[in-house]
């Protein structure tokens, strides 16, 4: 499914995989490991912390800190190891807290108080890193309320199956999570997306069903919605301006489980994709090493080879199995040294495939050339850089193997950091 | 962290539809091979003399290039022996070897490298050449002249040269289905009809050329030349007749479709084929030059900037008026 086929003359044919590409029909658990890693993007300085190495943590234990959110949440009953500061590639600074495990959990017992009155300041004090969803919260906490919902049963990238596996397997499950999020969030209309042969069971959760074609990049939530809608997205505007919400199915269990067992949700749903994309549904603690899901599932990996937190689309990639797995990491994918295809910096030809296959309809071959020449400003006003859907065809069908999607990103990034030094400059 | 397992990242994907150029190059020069083959049967040793003169000094001038502007050696991507054997099409069979090594020489320096090379090129490497060679040594590009010698059994003389002399009365020498096979006096890679239409419906279909500038051109062709021969019969020529001979099928499938110089948008793709067929009937009928395509190609090659100006509004553009 990844080669051009023999006959193709019009945009790549991306389809996403269905259930029955699963190796095994249910979710994995991976044993709790004897280290968790978690990165707090929000903190950027240890002494912004209110622990430090040697505190004792509780599974399910608020620990707060000076800067945005202001707490995170231990996943598990142990002792901090270490807290380092780090710089991601981007140069934004983040903090990562290792966590020594020490045998059974003992949960924190504040989140079971709280969720005896469920409703949104419980969702702000205790649910940011609600796993499924980057950050819970700010479905919440908005100066213009949202007035729609949209359950995202279908899965952003090709060869990830969480979301359809979970809305297959517990639709009864997700009916008692849309009961708690209409309390906690205040918003009653409700809409719930699946792709094709999920139709019957998402309609036992008794909300109104929207089936989504699962083709790739149709699935990405910035294409997929405003066609839901038929409402158009601005360029560079969040999804959030059309006054909607997007939040996972698994997003809604865990919110279930937390309000049902009163305990805060520290582990998540990971589909993992082995070297001979098969894919793997497993369950395992937030922070797990990528090394310790590997292991359980005996994939083997080399110097040399890649793995993304993510598909194999718009995964991001890291460069050590220590890498663990976050509350908003959907998938691994793993690919072998011999399928690696370094990019390379050769000149575009112009062929205009990329044209073909942008679903934002950009001048991709024009963006390219001044990208390359570092003209961000240039590209976003003249040739609508920043309407970018972010799906990485571009890259995928690029004849001479140009990192295109990295360039339009590290565009954007640059047009973003330029913008908040103007405001900063006043 | 273990050191001596570190992972290769980059940035998504990680995916690839595995096409490359040199797969494209060399599919390109497949497409080619039955009309150069026809061409080579029909006029023998010299033909091929011809064609492997053109590849190989295509291959040298780039690889030269190549050291004198220390970049990486670019002949393994099979574009320079993709440039040398269409150039080599255009030529009459006997063209003496050291007009072939100055076309090259034009194709490959002034035509692609001189610009910067690969995709950078604002102009149709082959037609440059050709085009300049046309101007210069007119007597060796003019098949009449070249081919006096030959007699392959069918009317010898070049059609459109026979047109533009003698008017349309000359065209009962001409059967559709004579052209169509190669029974016509002309280029060494561009008498095959057939042979060029089913190199370039496989070029189509597999994705390597764009069959929007394809169809608009071989659609400009046919409606300029269709109007002109209802306007007056007795002095134009039918539009078959113009599908079928000098340049126009190697045009549509293998020259206009050029990455560098042509547009990448679905409507500039349209004006830009069209404009180049109806200039090319254009000067057919009422220019100096027997054969249009050259010019008409080079022409819109020049515009193609200005068209591809024309595009789709971004998505998500429109609809705010900031």
């Amino acid at each position: 499914m990844t080669k051009k086929p023999f006959f193709g003359f019009g945009r790549p044919k991306l389809k996403h995989v269905r259930l029955d590409h699963l190796t095994q029909p249910e979710i994995k658990p991976i044993p709790l490991p004897a280290r968790l890693t978690v990165f707090l993007h929000h903190a950027a300085e240890a002494k912004d912390l209110g622990i430090r190495s040697g505190t004792p943590v509780k599974t399910g234990e608020k620990l707060p800190y000076k800067g945005i959110g202001g707490y995170f949440v231990s996943p598990a009953t142990g002792t901090i190891q270490g807290i380092s500061e780090n710089r991601t590639y981007t140069d934004r600074r983040f903090l990562a807290i290792t966590i020594q495990v020490e045998g059974k959990d003992k949960w924190d017992p504040q989140f079971t108080e709280a969720a005896q009155s469920p409703g949104p300041e419980t969702a702000l004090d205790y649910l940011a890193f609600l796993p499924g969803i980057s950050d819970f919260t700010s479905l919440i906490s908005r100066d213009t309320p949202l007035h729609t919902l949209i359950i995202n049963g279908t899965d952003p990238d090709l060869l990830i199956l969480t979301n359809q596996l979970l809305m297959n397997a517990s639709p009864e499950d997700i009916k008692a999570g849309l009961a708690h999020l209409s309390k906690v969030s205040g918003i009653d209309q409700v809409m719930v997306v699946v792709p094709p042969d999920l139709r019957t069971q998402a309609e036992k959760t008794g909300a109104e069903i929207r089936v989504a074609e699962p083709v790739y990049p149709h699935t990405l939530p910035r294409l997929l919605v405003p066609n839901l809608l038929n409402q158009p997205l601005p360029a560079n505007r969040p999804l959030s301006d059309l006054r909607v919400g997007v939040i996972s199915a698994e997003a809604v269990l865990a919110l279930k489980t937390a309000f049902t067992d009163k305990t805060l949700p520290v582990e998540k749903v990971i589909s993992v994709i082995d070297k001979e994309n098969r894919v793997t549904c497993v369950r395992a603690r937030i922070g797990t090493p990528v090394k310790d899901i590997l292991g359980a599932l005996k994939i083997s990996t080399q110097q040399g080879d890649r793995i993304a937190l993510g598909g194999p689309m718009t995964g991001q990639g890291v460069y050590s199995e220590d890498m663990p797995i976050m509350h908003d990491t959907d998938a691994i994918f793993v690919q072998d040294k011999r399928r690696v295809i370094p990019p390379s910096d050769s000149p575009c030809i112009n062929c205009g495939e990329c044209v073909r296959a942008c679903p934002a309809r950009l001048p991709v071959n024009m963006l390219v050339r001044l990208l390359e020449n570092g003209l961000y400003e240039e590209a976003a006003q003249r040739y609508d850089l920043l309407s970018c859907v972010e799906c990485g065809l571009c890259s995928y069908v690029c004849v001479m193997h140009i990192p295109v999607f990295h360039y339009m990103m590290l565009g954007k990034h640059e047009l973003a950091l330029r913008e908040a030094t103007e405001e900063f400059n006043g | 962290m273990d050191k001596d397992k570190l992972f290769v990242s980059s940035y998504a994907p990680y995916w690839h539809n595995g096409s490359s150029l040199s797969v494209k190059s060399y599919n390109i020069m497949l497409a080619a091979l039955p009309a150069v083959i026809l061409g080579i049967t029909q006029y023998g040793a010299p033909a091929l003399g011809v064609v492997a003169f053109s590849v190989s000094f295509a291959i040298f001038w780039e690889l030269i290039m190549n050291y004198v502007m220390k970049r990486p050696v670019t002949i393994g991507d099979g574009n320079a022996a993709l440039i040398g054997l269409l150039f080599a099409m255009l030529l009459p069979a006997n063209t003496p070897w050291w007009v072939v090594l100055v076309g090259t020489f034009i194709a490959i320096v002034i035509g692609k490298q001189i610009f910067g090379g690969m995709g950078c090129n604002p102009l149709n490497p082959p037609l440059v050449a050709i085009a300049m060679l046309m101007l210069s040594w007119e007597a060796m590009l003019s098949f009449d002249e070249a081919l006096v010698n030959y007699d392959l059994g069918f009317y010898m003389a070049y059609p459109l040269a026979a047109l533009k002399h003698f008017g349309p009365d000359t065209l009962y020498h001409y059967s559709p289905g004579q052209l169509l096979m190669g029974q016509q006096a002309g280029a060494i890679g561009t008498t095959f009809g057939l042979g060029l239409i089913i190199g370039g419906i496989y070029l189509i279909l597999r994705g390597f050329i764009r069959w929007e500038i394809t169809l608009s051109f071989l659609t400009g062709v046919f409606v300029t030349s269709l109007l002109f021969y209802v306007s007056d019969p007795a002095a134009y020529a039918p539009p078959y007749f113009h599908l079928l001979t000098g340049y126009t099928l190697i045009g549509a499938f293998f020259l206009a479709p050029e990455d560098a110089s042509s547009p990448v948008h679905f409507i500039p793709m349209l004006i830009y084929g069209a404009c180049a067929g109806f200039l090319t009937v254009l000067i057919r009928n009422i220019g100096a030059f027997a054969d249009g395509v050259v010019f008409a190609v080079l022409l819109v090659n020049v515009a193609n900037p200005l068209f591809d100006k024309i595009r789709p509004k971004a998505l998500g553009k429109g609809t705010d008026h900031a």
